[in-house]
């Protein structure tokens, strides 16, 4: 085995330290190293976004940087957004919008709407339409995932100045949304 | 992907001495954004990959109006889309850098590496062209400038010797009346490869509007970007009239070497050059004189 390294990060709010050859994308230590796999794996060129996490508040291609750059950094990814088993805002959103068919692009375009609204909280829609511009759908289409960040923003809004949380929902809540759509999908 | 081995200094001085003992088994990894597809796809070997992003001056955009801008080889893209001072002095710099992919390449690619993957359609380096900007490189036998226009050799081929290291770009203070324009043709709205990309620099008279200095730079029509240095001595002393922006026009378009391709025919940049070319100087000059 060549060379490994040890990596010092945080994850998704966790010090973690792991060995990585250096020659490792950080996509392929979150998947292979941490069995992280919510992150997906698309073009390897930077050009579909399906990899996206947050580094340090900003949206990043994991495909694009080596795991050993990881090293002091905060990286968010898919499996840090929802809290223990509440979804996030964003996540019940794409929910209720059905924002999602096949879903591989889905952890790219949270994590770009996550950072978007951590940086602007009220997004106009071509903001949110530049801020996603790096994530490529093929077949749900952006309209319907510009409506769920919209929604979410308003939301996230309303509810902060109502209660202490973060828009989480109940996981029970949200898949029972899924259930739903499923069923109304049935009927057609 | 080959094996490497990952080398993260914190000074220039470090830096410099890893650079200089592996040569050209060295390449240097700023936002990794080209560098990470060319190992992946085996169009670039090194041995040693030398993140530079850990190093105070590779990564501080510096500027005062009396010494003008120190930016660092290194700072993300997102970064100099950020900074007031960037937006207010070097607009043209500014939108260049923010055309360049998503916001995710944005967060990670850099001017810097942008000039250094040596392409003849990166966006930043017309702009840069047209700023008059000065590369400095730093490598084992001293320090050099080097004018950004001089800077690429060929595609993907550019002066920095084996050892060599691109520090930061110092970029004149702006002038009064003066102002930078970018603008490149793309098939669509964004997240593409310029067929055409032009920059324009001008300084305006501040009693009788006429051009004072003018700086054009054409990016994509030729083995590396161009400095239109005739074009832009065409306006020196003239009004910016119809008559003046068309002559320019012609003489980029004359400066330019374009080739057909699968982005566009040769014909179609030549047009495409002269279009760009009278639509920077506009936007350039509508910039200097607010």
């Amino acid at each position: 085995m060549a060379n490994k390294v040890i990596v010092e990060t945080t994850i998704n709010g966790d010090p973690v330290e792991l060995l990585c050859e250096p020659r490792q994308s950080l996509l392929e230590v979150l998947r292979d190293v941490l069995e992280l796999t919510g992150s997906k794996e698309g073009c390897l060129t930077g050009d579909c976004g399906a990899c996206t996490v947050v580094i340090d508040g900003r949206p990043v291609c994991s495909c694009l940087m080596l795991g050993v750059e990881a090293a002091g950094k905060n990286v968010s990814t898919i499996e840090g957004l929802a809290t223990g088993a509440a979804l996030h805002v964003l996540q019940r959103k794409f929910l209720e919008h059905a924002s999602l068919q096949c879903g591989i692009c889905t952890p790219g375009f949270l994590m770009s709407a996550k950072a978007l609204l951590d940086r602007n909280p009220n997004p106009t829609e071509a903001e949110i339409r530049y801020a996603l511009a790096g994530n490529l759908c093929r077949c749900t289409g952006y309209d319907k995932i510009v409506r769920a960040v919209t929604d979410a923003a308003a939301t996230m809004a309303g509810r902060s100045s109502r209660t202490a949380h973060g828009g989480a929902v109940p996981a029970e809540t949200a898949s029972g949304m899924v259930s739903e759509m499923l069923a109304k999908g049935e009927d057609k | 992907m080959h094996a490497i081995t990952y080398e993260t200094p914190k000074s220039l001085d470090e830096a410099v001495k890893l650079m200089a003992a592996h040569g050209e088994k060295a390449r240097a990894l700023s936002g990794g954004t080209d560098l990470l597809i060319q190992l992946r796809a085996g169009t670039r070997r090194p041995e040693y990959v030398v993140n530079i992003k850990n190093i105070p001056e590779l990564t501080r955009i510096s500027f005062s109006l009396q010494h003008g801008l120190k930016l660092g080889a290194a700072v993300p893209c997102i970064e100099i889309h950020e900074n007031g001072d960037m937006r207010k002095y070097y607009p043209g710099l500014t939108e260049a850098a923010h055309l360049i992919g998503s916001l995710q390449i944005q967060s990670r690619a850099s001017v810097g590496g942008n000039l250094c993957n040596g392409s003849p359609a990166a966006d930043a380096t017309p702009a840069l062209i047209a700023l008059g900007a000065q590369a400095r490189v730093v490598g084992p036998k001293g320090e050099r400038m080097v004018p950004v226009e001089s800077f690429c050799l060929a595609p993907g081929r550019t002066v920095l010797q084996p050892g060599e290291l691109l520090v930061e770009f110092h970029i004149p203070a702006p002038e009064r009346r003066a102002s930078d324009a970018y603008l490149r043709f793309i098939p669509r709205n964004e997240m593409d490869i310029a067929v055409v990309g032009v920059g324009a620099a001008l300084t305006l008279d501040m009693s009788d509007d006429r051009v004072v200095a003018a700086r054009i730079a054409l990016g994509a029509v030729g083995p590396t970007p161009i400095l239109a240095a005739e074009a832009a001595k065409s306006l020196i002393g003239k009004p910016l009239d119809a008559a003046a922006i068309d002559n320019a026009a012609r003489l980029a378009i004359a400066a330019s070497s374009p080739i057909d391709d699968m982005r566009g025919t040769a014909e179609f940049r030549r047009h495409v050059v002269g279009v760009l070319t009278r639509r920077t100087l506009a936007k350039a000059a509508e910039r200097a004189r607010e």
